[in-house]
Order: structure tokens, then C-alpha cells, then sequence
């Protein structure tokens, strides 16, 4: 695992980030990485940079052929070590042996020979924007990059969702790598494809992978503050005794991630009108606010709360 | 100056409203879960019986769309009274069994009135959508239906009897109710409860006919489709080479004329439309359309002058069954 080294200017050091991958389609119905991850393995021309092995791949072609999320697991949850231990070759569930397959390709996790970066595609039902998923507070060289990339894209907001909770932190494709970066964007409805959500990835990719070109090129980022959004709390669907959902998220609630949400705002709306209120002791700020995917995993939102986080300076070691 | 007298139609005693005919398209789901429910059953006032049911059962508890057919084309004669086999796809038999609740399609014995509860992704507002566009009743129920913040059209697929495809159709009366923009597999408060007060218009609706009301005729604009456009696709693999332009995504119901933008390749170029018609584009980017080759419909509009109606009397209801009996042993 490279954390980087400090040197006496508290400047961290980092291996020159030779290896890339762009996974699209670790979920086969959000389409704009299955379209720029085939676009980009027909033509590469658009993604290659000096000095820079940058691969487009397919995760989960199954789960793509058919348009739908996954076939028998999600295989944005398969990465576990149990998984990628397990034995039964084609006896495990289709997803499993995929993991195992790319933990081969582009890991083995946790160890050198993994890949330096891998940047997941992802798009939501949820009216996130832009968003980059961050997996560590530490990991400078993440920051500085979502640092370059949310300043590249200024004024245009591009937010920064850090999820290291250890609950509900989960073993994404992407953390096969030494520095795994998700990339959010939406409102998409699943299988379809909107031209505006589609340029939008392509402009953040563009930004990451020109800075990744600058940082192996020798250019040192010096330290900075990344305004982040920590994941708190997943908070469900109200339910009757049957587990049947009995409320839709508020119509107050719906399409306002990232804007605060204080206790005794309305939160959700039951099929018959009434509302029901956020009884939380402090304002949060929700996300992947009424996520389809996330329906079946007991999830309306998640909460969040703001925080700054500091990153040091990072040079090519 | 002659005053006309309403046209009769026959009382409207049994109606079905039909959700989850597409197991993923969830507002019809959750709506007709939520009536079923013995608190909620309610008597509408009047000599009418409404049926609700949940048409895809399977599709709908694994959230898809369908399990190996579409069942919303299912409905032709062809297929409801074709060969029954072992290996028939799931769809085709519960086709048949919503055929023998509700239908048989053509006979005396369907119901009067279904309406079929969708969602879609395309930014439609709330559509109905019907194969008549002379259907005095459904024309109606959508000039009764005043709903202040969301865009209403009626829409027209030239199809015949002996073509039409989808559940409605079984119905002596028939439409779908179609409301986007909804992801699938989502449900969205406003889009639920626009389709709420939509069936709660056609119940009282139902009723008021039912009792003796008169309904005033007048102008109605009529959607009705025209063609398809196919997204462009690469000669080998099918896959789509473009999507909908930014101009024309979310823009259902502009007019679409020769040489404005349609579609925007990957590489950035701008794609327009080709015909030499202006015509309204809707279901923009539907996401079940792109597997059936469309990106987008087109429709010319007109504007449909609806006679006023009223239903009959017991005696002219009892004269036109007769009337009907005779034909038939002729």
C-alpha cells in the first residue's frame, strides 16, 4: 500500500502512477462508463497520455449485455477478502468470479504489483451532479487530485463524498488499486444514456488523468484543503411489519442532495399524504437521495456532514 | 339554432385500474398495493365496480421491466387465442389469464373502461395514451382531468382493433395513463401523486357519467404517432453511436423541424432530423425504447371536436341490447 513518504518539507512522496485503469460498467445498466469505456477501447486516442499506461475495461460485461445492475451479486460490494479467497471456481456466483479475475488483473489488492489508480465509472438515479468518491481521509495523492479536479472544473461543482465508515464502508472493483477514485455523476435514469451526464464524465476524466500526466511529469502540488461530505448514516425507507415500503422520499427532499437537511424537516411522505419528519439532533446533508439501485439494500439516503480535510504537498518520489 | 343532444353511450359498470403491467415502472405499483388495501377500498357512489390489479406479478417482485416478454404486446387477438404451449413464455399465459378477468377482448362480457397505470423515463408530464382517437369516454375522462402543475396531452396510435396490442385493449373503453419523468425502478412523491389524482378524476369521473351527468363536448388536441426514429448504430455490434441531442433531450412535445439537431455522435457532432415534415417529438429517450430500436416518437396534432355525451337510460340501454341480440342470431 503506498501512503506515501514524508521527506523533512513534510512534502509526501509517491511513485510515479505508471498504471491506470477506467472501469465502466461495474454496473451494467449505468451507461455512460459502458459508452466511454467501449468508445475509448475502439479509440484511445482521447485518454492516452506520455509516459502513462491508461487501460478502459469492462468490469462486468454479463451484467452489461443485459442491461441490468448485476446478474447474481453486486459486484461493487464483491471485493471482500472472503471473496477473493474463495474456492468453487465456476460454482461461484458470476460476479465473485469476476472479482477474482480483475483482483488477478489489476491488483492483487494490498499488494505492489496492483495498479496505481483506477477511476470507477458510476452514475445514479439521484440528483448528486457531479461527485468524486474518496475511500480514505489519507491519502494525499487522492485529495491533491480531487483537489486539481474540482478547481479544473470550477464554477462548475464537482463535490467529494468520503466514505470511510467502517460499517457501512464497502469493497468496491475499484479498491484493487493503490489509490481507487469513484466517479458519480447524475440525475440518469438507469439503461438510459443523456448526452449532458455523458460529457460531464468525460470532462472530469480528462482533468484526472492531466493530472496524473503533470504529477509524473515532476510537478509538485503543494499542500491544500479539500472540502469533503462524510458519510454518517444510511437511513431507510419507512416499512410496515411485512418490510413493504410505506413512504416515498418528501417531495421537500427529493432532488436536494448536498442542501442541508435539519431535524424536523420533512423527510418522507407516506402513500396517503402525511409527512414524516428528520428527528436527528443536527443538520445533515443527504445524498443518493432515492438511488433505484438502492431500494432493495434498505436505503432512501444517506446523511453526511461537511468537513475540511488537509492534504500534504506531493511530489514524484 | 339546433342545440345537439348529447350522444348516449352505455353505463360504465365495471372498470379496472391495472399497475405494474411493467413490473419496474413503480408509481402504478405502489398506487394499486395502496388501494387494494382494505382501509382503502371505498365505494364510488354509484353503479360501478372497480377492479384493481397488479398485471405482471413476476416483473414486479424482481423489479424489471418483464420476465421473458414484454406484456404490453401480448394483447393481440393473435396472441391471446393462439395455441396454448408448455414452453410459452410467462407473459403470454398471464396475457390469458388477464384476458379471462377482464376480457375476452371483443366480447360483451370485458369490462367497460381499463385503465393502465405507466411510468416513463422521457419527460412526457402525463400522458393518456389510446388507439381511438374518437373514444367519446376517454376523451372525456381527459378534458374532465384538470391537474394545475402538470403538463396533460392525449396521445393517438393509429391502430386497429384487430392490431392492438396492449392491455387497454381489452377493455371496451381503454387507455394508459403514462407519467415521466420517473427513473425505473424509482418512485418519485410528485409523479406518484400526479398519477393518484389522475385515476381519482377517472373514478369520479366514472361516476357522474354513471348517475346521469351530461358532459359538454368541445375541442381536444390529439397527439397522433406518426413514426419512430431509430438511434444511429454501429453497422457490427448494434450499439447505439449517439445519443439525443442536448437541445431535444427533456423537450417532449416541442416541434421537431427539418434541420434542427436530433442527434449528438461521441465525437461531438450534431446530428438533424431529416424529414420534411415538422412533427411533435415524444418518448424522448425512453430507456425500455432503446432495445426496440427507438430513440424517439413523432406525432402530428390536431385538434378533435368531442360531441357532448351522456349515458343512456335503462331503456335505451335495454332497446340497444335487443337490437344487439338480433344481429346476432342474424
Amino acid at each position: 500500500m503506498s501512503n506515501g513518504s514524508s521527506n523533512n518539507n513534510n512534502t509526501a512522496r509517491f511513485d510515479a502512477a505508471r498504471r491506470v485503469a477506467i472501469f465502466g460498467g461495474t454496473h451494467g445498466n449505468e451507461m455512460s462508463g459502458v459508452t466511454l469505456v467501449n468508445l475509448w477501447m475502439q479509440n484511445s486516442a482521447e485518454i492516452q497520455r506520455k509516459g502513462l499506461e491508461i487501460k478502459p475495461f469492462i468490469t462486468n460485461p454479463k451484467a452489461v449485455e443485459k442491461c441490468v445492475r448485476y446478474v447474481d451479486t453486486d459486484l461493487n460490494r464483491a471485493f471482500t477478502p472472503e471473496n477473493l479467497s474463495a474456492t468453487g471456481g465456476d460454482e461461484l456466483p458470476y460476479e465473485v468470479q469476476r472479482a477474482q479475475e480483475i483482483n488477478r488483473m489489476f491488483g492483487p489488492k494490498g499488494s505492489a504489483e496492483a495498479y496505481d489508480v483506477i477511476f470507477d465509472l458510476h452514475n445514479t438515479t439521484s440528483n448528486m451532479g457531479c461527485t468524486l468518491i474518496l475511500e480514505s481521509s489519507k491519502d494525499a495523492f487522492n485529495l491533491q487530485m480531487m483537489n486539481y479536479i474540482k478547481k479544473a472544473l470550477a464554477p462548475a461543482s464537482c463535490l467529494v463524498l468520503l466514505n470511510e465508515h467502517p460499517l457501512l464502508k464497502y469493497s468496491t472493483s475499484r479498491s484493487v488499486a493503490k489509490h481507487p477514485v469513484g466517479m458519480e455523476v447524475g440525475p440518469q435514469p438507469q439503461g438510459v444514456l443523456r448526452s449532458n451526464i455523458f460529457e460531464a464524465m468525460r470532462v472530469i476524466l480528462k482533468h484526472a488523468l492531466d493530472f496524473i500526466s503533470l504529477f509524473n511529469e515532476g510537478m509538485e502540488f503543494p499542500p491544500c484543503t479539500v472540502e469533503v461530505f462524510r458519510v454518517l448514516e444510511r437511513m431507510d425507507y419507512p416499512r410496515d411489519a411485512n418490510g413493504n415500503i410505506i413512504a416515498m422520499v418528501h417531495p421537500n427532499l427529493q432532488d436536494c442532495d448536498w442542501e442541508p437537511l435539519n431535524p424536523g424537516d420533512p423527510m418522507f411522505q407516506t402513500f396517503d399524504g402525511k409527512s414524516i419528519h428528520y428527528q436527528g439532533s443536527s443538520t445533515v446533508y443527504p445524498t443518493f437521495i432515492n438511488e433505484a439501485a438502492y431500494y432493495e439494500k434498505q436505503q432512501a439516503f444517506v446523511t453526511t456532514r461537511r468537513e475540511t480535510l488537509a492534504a500534504s504537498a506531493i511530489r514524484k518520489a | 339554432m339546433q342545440v345537439d343532444e348529447p350522444v348516449r353511450l352505455p353505463r360504465l359498470s365495471r372498470v379496472a385500474v391495472c399497475g405494474g403491467t411493467h413490473g419496474n415502472e413503480l408509481s402504478g405499483v405502489y398506487l394499486v398495493r395502496e388501494m387494494l388495501k382494505p382501509e382503502n377500498r371505498k365505494e364510488d357512489g354509484g353503479p360501478a365496480s372497480v377492479l384493481m390489479v397488479l398485471s405482471n406479478p413476476r416483473a414486479m417482485q424482481q423489479c424489471t421491466r418483464y420476465v421473458d416478454t414484454d406484456l404490453n404486446r401480448c394483447f393481440t387477438h393473435a396472441t391471446l387465442n393462439g395455441p396454448a404451449s408448455e414452453g410459452a413464455p410467462y407473459e403470454i399465459f398471464r396475457a390469458r389469464e388477464l384476458n379471462t378477468l377482464l376480457g375476452p377482448k371483443g366480447s360483451r362480457a370485458a369490462v367497460d373502461l381499463i385503465c393502465d397505470l405507466h411510468n416513463t423515463t422521457a419527460n412526457m408530464g402525463l400522458c393518456f395514451i389510446a388507439y381511438s382517437d374518437c373514444d367519446w369516454v376517454c376523451l372525456h375522462i381527459f378534458r374532465h382531468l384538470q391537474m394545475p402543475d402538470t403538463p396533460m396531452r392525449f396521445i393517438h396510435f393509429d391502430v386497429s382493433t384487430k392490431e392492438s396490442y396492449s392491455l387497454d385493449s381489452i377493455g371496451k373503453h381503454g387507455f394508459a395513463m403514462e407519467i415521466g419523468p420517473q427513473p425505473h425502478g424509482c418512485v418519485k412523491s410528485n409523479i406518484y401523486t400526479a398519477m393518484k389524482e389522475g385515476v381519482q378524476h377517472m373514478r369520479d369521473w366514472v361516476s357522474c357519467f354513471n348517475s346521469g351527468c351530461v358532459f359538454e363536448g368541445g375541442p381536444v388536441d390529439v397527439f397522433t404517432m406518426v413514426k419512430n426514429l431509430d438511434y444511429p448504430r454501429d453497422g457490427e455490434t448494434r450499439n447505439i453511436t449517439a445519443a439525443i441531442h442536448p437541445r431535444l433531450q427533456d423537450r417532449d412535445f416541442c416541434l421537431l423541424r427539418p434541420g434542427e439537431p436530433l442527434f449528438q455522435t461521441f465525437s461531438g457532432e450534431t446530428l438533424k432530423y431529416q424529414g420534411d415534415e415538422a412533427l411533435y417529438a415524444f418518448f424522448i429517450n425512453e430507456c425500455a425504447y432503446y432495445e426496440k430500436g427507438i430513440a424517439l416518437s413523432l406525432a402530428r396534432k390536431r385538434r378533435v371536436t368531442v360531441p357532448s355525451i351522456r349515458v343512456q337510460t335503462d331503456e335505451e340501454e335495454r332497446a340497444s341490447e335487443e337490437s344487439f341480440a338480433s344481429e346476432e342470431e342474424e
